[in-house]
């Protein structure tokens, strides 16, 4: 990830660049989030106090939604499709195999940083399934041996 | 000589090496010399084929694929600029039989343009229909989208036409128009082709819609797993305003239409209209209680049409063509084309656009060929994860809201998952209602705690120490199914019950195992 260190100075610059529009909460915790990897928590308080809103609802917003975390994910982020059109095409067995490949659960990040692997249902991508999605890109008609290609080295994304 | 080559830029055809296949293709075209006009298109929607290649020639679009990197040499010497044969030759893409038996209005030009070509979009007829809604009154306007018998194809089926008047004869200052692109179906992919790959013709609908209900304003709220979707329909709103389509003058007709994207955050409910509203105001995605309608108190209060991308994106179609035409396709209550896709365990998966009124059988077994794994179908779950699990001796059923409706299942957004005979059903029933616990939002009791519970008896029902605690158990999920339909607020805990019933109904062998010792103690 490239993401930019926590800074609150960066933090209060983004957020009233995302603050004028309408309903501005999910726009400002999404180029958060963009800029850090991860909403941080001391951003509730800039956020709240930016929005008017009080720190409750914005906790609550960020803790409803998937997407937003409080803490950096790892280095490498991976997710497996456990959609109706993935597991008719053996999503259960390659979120099986993910989970023992990296050696965490879904939701988890290695302690070493290395990676963050998530549960996705749907990206889409059902006519091809199942799907992974490693870094943001999404790879169809993953086998194990795919799986372990795209996390082993993924420099090369390329298929197949 | 200067030849043009499509190669998609479709996320499903990117997921399978697409961008690996154009750099390849303008790199070794580069080492020989040759003249190639690379345009990115959307995917035509024949996915085992892609990444599916197109060469123009005298004789119309010459396809090829599935083509991988490697083969772009071997193409090329073969001949691929002049359309010359090779093992991946598919002929002329417009003969293929898969897509020549379509009946593509909605997705007439996906797969044909360049997405982001405003030139490309007029030579292919767009902006006839927002030209003809702007010569005509509101009410011309929605009489016409009323008599072409379009219904919402988010799932619902509610007659757009009539929506639209609720929303036009309401008085405010401020009026919206709200594109639900939260496709969190499993299964269901055509809202995001059409938005990576025709987005003027989503704009142009909702353009239409504002000028028919009186909104100016208007938003595309999109789910952040659909980013190539998110680019594309943004990059198109500013190609769009800088060609004077939308903005402050939409077409020149003094009208102004500001519209911009939004993007979800991992929450499936929000594809529920008033939560999908909610999560637009910058809340959680909480359902809403109706009434009132969000037709009349919608995104922070006012009026609002909200309406499914396919839904807006068929209103072009339906202008340009009539709506008499567009009404003379289907059958029964189902008028006009439905875009159904074809996924899972599937040999030709992908979009079939037809009028309503086809067998599922003909779209499972003609069109998608049986299973990719060569093993007999077992099961199919038609429209998403609250459609329901039907068996093959349900394969005459057509493809009508009100048939499949009579069946206890529902077309739905037409998506259709295919399953071979290894499916578990008992675990499919139990997926469903974890699903819902997964993604109920929390309003109401039925579905926050009814999904829980659902978990937990089909857990009991599938490893219970004997018959007659499984017994009590299925009577248990039977009156929780009930309730669950009955007491939930929106469509995530009132629909849950349909598939796990359809399994019971069609599958229950998968529910009535010999008791199994599990090394538990009754509950």
């Amino acid at each position: 990830m490239t993401s930019r260190e926590w800074s609150v100075e960066v933090a209060a610059e983004i957020v009233g660049a995302h603050s004028a529009v309408r309903g501005p909460l999910l726009p400002v915790l999404h180029a958060l989030q963009e800029e850090f990897g991860y909403v941080h928590p001391e951003a509730v308080r800039i956020v709240a106090r930016a929005l008017n809103l009080s720190r409750a609802d914005v906790h609550g917003v960020i803790t409803f939604y998937t997407d937003f975390r409080m803490t950096p994910p790892g280095a490498m982020t991976v997710a497996v499709c456990r959609g109706e059109a993935c597991q008719s095409m053996g999503s259960h067995e390659l979120a099986a195999h993910a989970q023992a490949a990296l050696g965490i659960g879904f939701g988890e990040t290695a302690g070493d940083g290395s990676a963050t692997l998530d549960q996705v249902f749907c990206v889409g991508n059902c006519a091809l399934s199942p799907a992974v999605v490693v870094d943001g890109r999404v790879v169809g008609r993953v086998d194990a041996d795919t799986f372990d290609r795209l996390v082993g080295d993924r420099a090369s994304l390329v298929h197949g | 000589m200067r030849v043009t080559v499509y190669v998609p830029c479709d996320s499903a055809s990117r997921s399978v090496g697409a961008d690996e296949v154009a750099v390849a293709l303008l790199a070794e075209a580069r080492l020989r010399g040759l003249d190639v006009d690379l345009v990115r298109n959307g995917s035509r929607g024949l996915y085992w084929l892609e990444p599916l290649v197109e060469v123009v020639t005298d004789e119309g679009r010459i396809a090829y694929g599935p083509v991988r990197p490697d083969d772009v040499a071997d193409l090329l010497d073969a001949g691929l600029l002049d359309g010359s044969t090779h093992p991946l030759l598919l002929g002329r893409t417009d003969d293929i039989h898969w897509l020549a038996r379509q009946n593509r209005l909605t997705f007439a030009r996906v797969g044909v343009v360049d997405p982001l070509s405003p030139g490309d979009y007029r030579a292919h007829g767009g902006l006839v229909g927002l030209r003809s809604a702007l010569a005509m009154s509101s009410s011309e306007i929605i009489t016409a989208v009323t008599d072409s018998g379009l219904r919402g194809r988010g799932g619902a089926g509610f007659p757009t036409g009539i929506k639209w008047k609720t929303v036009a004869d309401a008085t405010s200052t401020q009026k919206f128009v709200c594109c639900n692109a939260d496709e969190g179906d499993s299964g269901t992919f055509a809202d995001r082709m059409l938005m990576e790959g025709d987005p003027f013709s989503l704009i142009e609908g909702m353009a239409v819609s504002a000028v028919a209900v009186g909104a100016t304003e208007g938003f595309v709220y999109i789910r952040s797993e659909y980013p190539d979707a998110v680019a594309t329909m943004r990059r198109a709103i500013e190609i769009a305003c800088e060609q004077g389509w939308i903005g402050p003058d939409v077409l020149g007709s003094g009208l102004p239409f500001d519209l911009q994207v939004r993007v979800g955050a991992g929450a499936y409910i929000c594809g529920e209209e008033t939560a999908m509203l909610d999560s637009l105001e910058g809340k959680r995605g909480m359902v809403r209680a109706k009434p009132p309608l969000p037709a009349l108190e919608g995104l922070f209060g006012h009026p609002t049409v909200v309406n499914n991308v396919l839904s807006l994106a068929s209103v072009p179609a339906v202008l340009a063509l009539g709506s008499a035409a567009y009404r003379d396709l289907g059958v029964g209550r189902s008028r006009g084309t439905q875009v159904f896709q074809l996924s899972g365990n599937v040999a030709h998966g992908g979009i079939v656009e037809t009028a309503f009124g086809l067998t599922l059988g003909e779209l499972v077994t003609d069109f998608g060929g049986g299973t990719a794994t060569g093993r007999p179908v077992r099961a199919v779950q038609v429209g998403g994860p609250l459609g329901a699990y039907l068996p093959p001796d349900s394969f005459d059923l057509r493809m009508d809201y009100e048939e499949f409706a009579s069946a206890g299942a529902m077309v739905g957004h037409g998506g259709v998952v295919v399953f071979d005979d290894t499916v578990d059903m008992g675990q499919q029933a139990r997926f469903a209602m974890e699903f819902c616990a997964v993604e109920s939002c929390g309003k109401c009791t039925p579905c926050r705690v009814g999904a829980v519970r659902g978990v937990e008896v089909i857990d009991r029902i599938l490893t219970g120490p004997d018959d007659e605690t499984r017994t009590a158990d299925l009577v248990l999920l039977d009156d929780l199914c009930d309730l669950m339909a009955d007491g939930s607020l929106c469509a995530m805990g009132g629909l849950t019950p349909m598939p796990v019933r359809s399994v019971l109904r069609h599958f229950a062998e998968d529910l009535d195992r010999p008791a199994v010792s599990t090394g538990r103690s009754a509950p």
